[in-house]
């Protein structure tokens, strides 16, 4: 007898420790989320990689197109004047 | 995680004119060539991708079959601490399967389709793993020698051109390295043991050495992928390149063991700076991959056997969660 229903699919992110983000780190397969982070503390911090770990279900997750990015990420293109180096300030004057 | 999406987006590259495509194939190759990472949702060749997907889930394979051979040791360890050790390492190749299963999923292959592969005999893994242990010396030769071996090919993976394999490559690295110490520790106790255990170790040593120097693959000159995976940078050194430096790193470790290399042609040149070796029997390789080695048989009854009997367990525990779900509709 094989099962036919895989385990859903779960996003792992890990906080690798305390004032830092939860990073993603990988995926793991599971009947519900409690048991994915069970399965996430098993497979992604068997040696102390963490103190905090978040699972998402992967189907939930939205992302940008890559074919697409140009476009999307085209508004920040041409304003270099968001840059501090972009103003010219004479080297006398300092703590700027 | 990026599996919804890739269907459509490879149906509408592909359904391209053969101009676009080749330039779509262009523009992939200048950011291989550029040394840009490849992602998930990033438009690739197919024979890329297949290639990924054979290459990651042949691997994924290995860590879960490599878990076998040494498995059959750990009620039998030494000591307690040998037996805390190797549960750890273990317990570690299985989670080198996760994060490798985890990176080819990220391809559009589910892990239930790996598995069948697996199961069925199609999907291949390392050759080195159809041979038994069949003395605790067994554990430090496979540690030493044959984790040896796998950091020589995994280390430059760390940089292959795909970013999901790439950066389970680097977790695993990390965690491979205590592999290769604690087996040559077991490998320096034994040899600094009685004269029967240095025996066993020399025994170990006398069974690995060849089927581990096999673990690169095949010569250059017969390797089918070499030249394609080079220029994706899956790959960053040829099969006979890393299995020389294997030979010049493991020999002087050989000697301060006091072990012997089972290999009358064994010597340094002066010339080159490297060891010269004798020649490999590709016949025996070819045939233990074909799944005529000593233990191909039993590797795959084992791992069918847990796949049948844990069904229940899948089964049981989604119906589970199934119903929690209910009730929590319900509730609300």
């Amino acid at each position: 007898m094989t099962s036919n229903v895989e385990w859903p699919l779960f996003e792992v992110f890990v906080r690798p420790r305390a004032g830092l983000e939860h990073k993603h780190v990988g995926s793991v397969h599971a009947a519900d989320a409690r048991m994915a982070i069970e399965h996430a503390r098993d497979v992604y911090t068997r040696r102390q990689e963490g103190v905090s770990i978040w699972v998402v279900p992967s189907a939930q997750i939205v992302a940008s197109d890559p074919e697409e990015a140009d476009a999307l990420f085209d508004p920040a293109q041409d304003k270099v004047y968001r840059h501090p180096t972009f103003y010219a300030i004479p080297d006398e004057v300092k703590n700027l | 995680m990026y599996t919804q999406g890739l269907d459509s987006l490879g149906k509408d590259c592909l359904g391209d004119s053969a101009a676009e495509s080749a330039a779509l194939e262009a523009r992939f190759q200048a950011k291989i060539d550029a040394e840009e990472k490849i992602e998930p949702k990033d438009w690739m060749p197919e024979a890329y991708r297949r290639t990924l997907i054979r290459q990651i889930s042949q691997h994924a394979h290995s860590e879960v079959i490599g878990m076998l051979p040494e498995g059959n040791w750990i009620t039998r360890a030494p000591t307690l601490r040998r037996k805390a050790v190797l549960i750890a390492k273990v317990q570690d190749e299985g989670g080198h399967g996760m994060y490798l299963y985890s990176a080819a999923e990220t391809l559009g292959i589910s892990r239930d389709q790996m598995m069948q592969q697996l199961l069925s005999g199609a999907a291949k893994y390392s050759s080195i793993f159809n041979y038994p242990t069949l003395t605790w010396a067994d554990v430090g030769a496979i540690g030493w020698l044959v984790d040896g071996a796998a950091i020589m090919n995994q280390i430059p993976l760390c940089r292959c051109s795909y970013g999901p394999y790439a950066r389970a490559m680097v977790r695993i690295c990390r965690e491979e390295s205590f592999h290769q110490r604690q087996g040559f520790e077991i490998m320096l106790t034994l040899a600094r043991g009685t004269p029967e255990q240095k025996r066993m170790a020399q025994d170990a040593l006398d069974r690995w050495w060849w089927p581990a120097l096999m673990m690169f693959g095949p010569p250059d000159a017969q390797s089918k992928h070499t030249a394609q995976s080079m220029r994706w940078k899956i790959k960053r050194f040829t099969n006979d390149e890393l299995r020389q430096k294997f030979v010049d790193v493991t020999v002087p470790q050989a000697e301060y063991l006091g072990l012997k290399i089972p290999d009358p042609e064994l010597r340094w040149d002066e010339e080159t700076q490297h060891y010269r070796f004798g020649p490999i029997d590709w016949g025996e390789f070819e045939r233990v991959l074909a799944g005529h080695g000593p233990c191909n048989r039993e590797r795959l009854e084992a791992r069918r056997r847990a796949w049948e009997e844990g069904a229940w367990v899948r089964e049981a525990a989604i119906a589970h969660a199934g119903k929690r779900g209910q009730r929590g509709v319900q509730a609300a």
